[in-house]
């Protein structure tokens, strides 16, 4: 059995090389300057960048918007659809987890023609409504997850115990399905401070997303200044996984 | 009436999340240039995709097989890949078996961006020619955990030892392997595979940093470059259809499948537990 562990070698092997160091390339070219010198100006630049500073706090207020939307729309979703008394019919559950299986972009497309269509003006309004299109589906199925496979009886002693239905749901469902809704958070949020597309179909370029600055600087040869950003961004990821821990792990597994 | 309520609220978000995508098939029907006008029932734009005609749907349909070519390779070797790794570290312990999932998780925690970012960084720093080949290492780096976390469950629930009583009975490993390991890991080789080759489809922004200048296309950076130039090619409202329809397909097909799997397994269990009391009673 224990030979077998030397079966891990090959991948070990392909992570250090496509993982690990391609991390370590961007902290290296995040504090170089253009001539390959050590220097914190890249890191600096960024703090006293109007433009990416704004467009960073924009960033954060829409992907906080977007997740809260999208807790408020899909919490509700998915404990119906984990509740067999009140939905019955699988199919119900395929049709939310099948929109995570189109491409994004082509959703986020067919979002803007609509609001073409029906002459919306683009902007952070269409901006909002066409991320919770998107990024619905991935809040309510980690939480969905977690709910289908509780434990019933909790519930149900509460009630014997003398719980109204509604202390019932915020003292027992809700701290039980945790777990699921860090993990959609962390599906919802980061994604929506990263896109760059989506934010420019769907505001026709009107606002600027953090992704969207990264690939400008990178696009144009900006290396260092890309790589600064992409590393303040890391940063902001290990602080949110920190804070998440481990346990969202398993709502995420699975998807199919 | 509560559940007609909660009932009314899943298919009004059905409905609103659907929207976009049945105005995409339906408008798919008639040639007319611009969303939302219709031009009479027309099957045009499907034939155009099909035959390459019509407003540069040839190098459409190049894109599309381009995304369908990395897809597969980077799937397949993904799957093989990760089920290798996911044995290794199946039987690591402790310490290494920690440290060989953290670095597991790290591309399934960082977004696309970073991920792209990084790579084409990567590739800049080993003056490698970024095309094909470095797009599909980079979907491969993405993918493959995916893989590694499908197969894994189907290792903790495998008896551990059939293995080695397979070459105890003379089996040899490549014997043992294909015969009694793989038809085990099977059922989680195939679900990781499935996921690796979706999420290669969709992906977006990593190809965008690693494709290089030699122009090649997926249908992601196709449907991007495309939407910036302003106005949406018509041919690409049969082929969403097309996708939408093939997608929930397989999606029935595959939860078809796992419904009656899990019936089998329970009848499975049935029989084995009724032959064993037998067995204690003595009457076998």
């Amino acid at each position: 059995m224990t030979k077998r562990s030397t079966w891990s070698i090959p991948y070990l092997v392909f992570l250090v090389i496509f993982v690990v160091l391609p991390l370590l390339l961007v902290a290296i070219y995040a504090f170089q300057d253009a001539g390959g010198r050590f220097t914190f100006s890249n890191i600096l630049r960024f703090f006293s960048d109007g433009d990416a500073l704004s467009t960073f706090a924009v960033s954060i207020e829409i992907a906080i918007e977007n997740t809260l939307i999208c807790i408020l729309l899909g919490y509700p979703a998915a404990w119906i659809l984990a509740n067999k008394k009140l939905n019955r019919s699988a199919v119900t559950i395929i049709l939310f987890i099948l929109p995570m299986w189109i491409n994004a972009l082509m959703r986020t497309l067919a979002t803007a023609e609509l609001f073409n269509m029906f002459g919306i003006p683009l902007g952070k309004g269409t901006l909002i409504f066409g991320m919770v299109y998107d990024y619905l589906p991935f809040m309510i199925y980690p939480i969905y997850n977690v709910l289908e496979k509780m434990d019933k009886s909790y519930s149900e002693a509460a009630q014997d115990l003398g719980a109204t239905p509604w202390q019932v749901f915020w003292k027992i469902t809700v701290p039980i399905s945790k777990p699921g809704i860090i993990s959609g958070v962390m599906m919802v949020f980061m994604p929506t401070v990263s896109t760059f597309a989506i934010s420019e179909f769907l505001t026709n370029s009107k606002i600027k997303l953090f992704g969207s600055i990264i690939q400008e600087n990178i696009n144009s040869s900006m290396w260092n200044y890309g790589a600064a950003l992409a590393f303040i961004m890391l940063i902001i990821i290990g602080i949110t996984s920190l804070l998440a821990g481990n346990d969202d792990k398993e709502a995420a597994g699975g998807l199919i | 009436m509560k559940r007609f309520f909660a009932q009314a609220y899943i298919w009004v978000l059905l409905i609103l999340l659907y929207s976009p995508l049945i105005l995409i098939a339906v408008f798919s029907f008639t040639e007319s240039k611009v969303l939302g006008s219709w031009t009479g029932f027309s099957t045009r734009l499907y034939e155009n995709l099909f035959a390459g005609g019509g407003s540069g749907s040839g190098s459409l349909l190049s894109a599309i097989e381009n995304t369908l070519l990395i897809a597969l390779v980077a799937s397949v070797v993904s799957m093989i890949l990760g089920t290798i790794a996911a044995i290794g570290i199946f039987n690591l312990k402790g310490r290494k078996k920690q440290a060989m999932t953290f670095l597991n998780s790290i591309p399934m925690i960082n977004p696309d961006v970073i991920t792209g970012v990084s790579l084409f960084l990567l590739f800049v720093f080993l003056h490698f020619t970024q095309g094909y080949v470095s797009v599909i290492l980079a979907h491969i780096t993405f993918c493959t955990p995916y893989v590694v976390l499908s197969v894994m469950p189907k290792l903790s629930q495998m008896n551990p030892n059939i293995y080695e009583a397979a070459l105890d009975l003379g089996a040899t490993p490549s014997q043992a392997l294909r015969k009694v390991l793989i038809p085990q890991l099977r059922p989680g080789m195939v679900s990781g595979l499935i996921l690796a080759f979706t999420m290669s489809l969709d992906d977006f922004a990593v190809t965008f940093f690693t494709r290089g200048t030699i122009g090649l296309d997926t249908l992601s950076t196709y449907i991007y470059t495309d939407a910036r130039k302003g106005g949406l090619t018509p041919e690409l409202r049969p082929l969403m259809t097309l996708i939408f329809l093939l997608v929930l397909i397989l999606l029935l097909v595959i939860n078809i499948r796992q419904v009656k799997a899990k019936k089998k397994a329970e009848k499975n269990e049935k029989v084995r537990r009724y032959f064993n009391s037998r067995a204690y009673s003595g009457r076998l």
